[in-house]
């Protein structure tokens, strides 16, 4: 079985809220200095997602990304993770698109790499966190999907999937090739081992354009941004400062009383 | 679509009720509606459900297009994709809006793929531009950290989900007059291709974080799962749920059910109360929506504290027994 999983370069999200600047002109975040962008949270979980069915089945597992020459690290550290190759659609300017736009070059690049039965996305990118990527594709491709997963396994010949919902979960069944979409509570990603550093460093990323795959952005893309800008909280904290923890504390509990807020 | 007027919104039900996201909805719709001069319509996918049509027209609604079919009778993608579709095709309106839940998050993408429209997701405020008359789309993105203002120039419908909570619904008004048209389904069983053959609920200790109006929250400072417990005590005697950080899932010390932020739940409570964690980009994501928000951490320069109300600088095993049995004390009065 033939798995492709999409994954997405993204600046941290466990940086300090502090380093989190923005360029209101270029409508675009700036990078934080010596901050290492690392892939979107999600996507580390839906390679894991695969490398648990390749730990179970035969599976050959393909890492694809869209993004600009740095993108080509993520694709190394899914490598590391013991996926077996990797295809970079290089887009300097993949940080303009929309979800339609991205939906529809992956969507190109799948087709590309052919012969599928299993595409696995994150549920959402740790940046834009649209959530739209994963669906439009599976729409584009006409195949089946099944989102928020937390289980991917095999029975018989169909996938069987556990989506998470509100109070629990669904147990769902598809046929492939399908696409799913991959949530945190499938468990934690397996880190890179020094045997899969290396390994991953002698395998040859396939580095594609846009052209090369034929994908007609400007056709694609829906939506505009039009602004970004941080919203501004106008908080002031009340440290409280007794002179005993124990007298700070019990006077927590008090103002809280008495701003009824407990 | 040739010509794309009015406005409609996409009403989900549970236990044959209207959900809090759709009054929400016809809300905000509403408001949208009367800016333009236009419509309100809503989409009623389920089972038996006509009677519930006035009740949409008492909280909004200009006119009701009712598909009742046996299958719709829960939510399946597959199913209400393919209704949804199909109804917007011949009524083809202008804007069309969904809640950011279960059904929204994955229905909304779907179908803005075959109607060929635009979607911002997750949305906190929408407006009509009163030059251009399109839809101004306003979303956090970068875990909150920033707001996105978006449109969608020539594609339609321009779709949104909205956040729930963060719209207001109207005052229900039952004399309120509108129309219901019934509509055919058109689909049958086969187009079900993701079947749901079990649904499990889930049973989850005490107050769910989603409905909580109180959520005491430990980070990695915890230190052990041993020393959790005392962030469910306080937990208790405020009748809150206890929530945790991804630090403190990641290393057991509580279960990734429990998870607030970007990857975990996204929450709205009164009072937070956030313990030894530092706020990073990803946990804020998921508590800022809190009204109040109560931050205990030994380090000062903690960005919690940026975005808290009221905080204690000093080690959390000496402030929570204190504390604990001062809110037991007032809790009793």
């Amino acid at each position: 079985m033939n798995i492709i999983v999409c994954i997405k370069q993204v600046p941290d999200p466990e940086i300090p809220p502090v380093k989190f600047q923005i360029d209101p002109e270029g409508k675009k975040v700036i990078p934080p200095d010596g901050v290492t962008p690392v892939i979107s949270v999600f996507d580390e979980r839906a390679v894991e997602a695969a490398l648990k069915l390749k730990d179970k089945y035969k599976a050959k597992v393909t890492a694809l990304t869209l993004g600009p020459d740095s993108a080509k690290a993520v694709i190394r550290h899914a490598l590391a993770m013991g996926v077996d190759a990797g295809v970079h659609i290089q887009y300097e300017a993949a940080g303009e698109l929309d979800s339609f736009g991205t939906a529809h070059v992956l969507m190109k690049a799948i087709e590309k790499i052919g012969d599928y039965s299993l595409v696995l996305c994150g549920r959402q990118a740790a940046d834009w966190d649209a959530g739209q990527v994963g669906l439009l594709i599976a729409e584009n491709l006409g195949i089946p999907v099944v989102t928020v997963a937390k289980k991917v396994d095999l029975q018989d010949d169909k996938l069987r999937v556990e989506s998470v919902i509100q109070d629990g979960y669904h147990v769902m069944e598809v046929s492939m090739p399908a696409l799913v979409t991959v949530s945190s509570e499938i468990g934690l990603s397996r880190l890179p081992t020094g045997i899969g550093i290396v390994k991953a460093a002698r395998v040859k990323i396939e580095n594609l354009s846009v052209e090369d795959i034929g994908a007609d952005i400007p056709e694609a893309r829906c939506t505009e941004l039009i602004k970004l800008y941080v919203p501004v909280r106008d908080i002031q904290c009340q440290i409280i400062e007794a002179d005993t923890v124990q007298e700070s504390a019990e006077e927590l509990a008090v103002r809280l009383r008495e701003a009824k807020i407990i | 679509m040739a010509e794309c007027k009015g406005v409609m919104i996409c009403a989900e039900l549970a236990d044959k009720k209207l959900c809090a996201i759709t009054t929400e909805l016809l809300g905000i719709g509403r408001i949208l509606a009367d800016d333009l001069g236009e419509e309100l319509s809503v989409l009623l996918m389920g089972s038996e459900v006509n009677a519930l049509s006035q009740e949409h027209i008492a909280c909004g609604a200009d006119k009701v297009y009712v598909v009742d079919d046996p299958l719709l009778e829960s939510f399946n993608s597959d199913a209400y994709t393919e209704v949804a579709a199909n109804i917007c095709r011949q009524v083809s309106p202008s804007i069309m809006l969904l809640g950011q839940t279960d059904m929204g998050r994955d229905l909304a993408p779907r179908l803005a793929a075959r109607l060929g429209g635009g979607l911002a997701m997750d949305c906190i405020d929408l407006s009509i531009d009163p030059e251009t008359k399109l839809m101004l789309q306003t979303r956090p993105v970068f875990g909150g950290n920033a707001n996105a203002e978006m449109i969608t120039r020539n594609a339609r419908p321009q779709m949104a989900t909205i956040r729930p909570k963060t719209m207001s619904a109207l005052e229900k008004d039952d004399s309120r007059q509108g129309e219901v048209v019934a509509m055919e389904a058109g689909v049958d069983s086969s187009i079900i291709k993701a079947r749901i053959i079990e649904t499990v609920q889930e049973e989850i200790e005490g107050i769910k974080l989603e409905e909580a109006e109180v959520i005491v929250t430990g980070g990695r400072g915890i230190g052990s799962a041993e020393a959790f417990e005392i962030v469910r005590e306080l937990a208790n005697v405020l009748s809150a749920a206890t929530g945790a950080t991804r630090a403190a899932c990641d290393e057991g010390m509580a279960p990734a059910t429990i998870q607030v932020g970007q990857t975990g739940k996204i929450v709205g409570p009164n009072l937070y109360i956030a313990i030894a964690l530092s706020g990073a980009v990803q946990h804020l994501a998921g508590c800022s929506g809190s009204k109040h928000i109560v931050a205990i951490n030994t380090d000062p320069d903690a960005h919690i504290f940026k975005v808290s109300e009221f905080g204690i600088v000093a080690d959390y095993k000496e402030v929570l027994p204190p504390l604990i049995e001062k809110c037991k004390a007032l809790m009793a009065e």
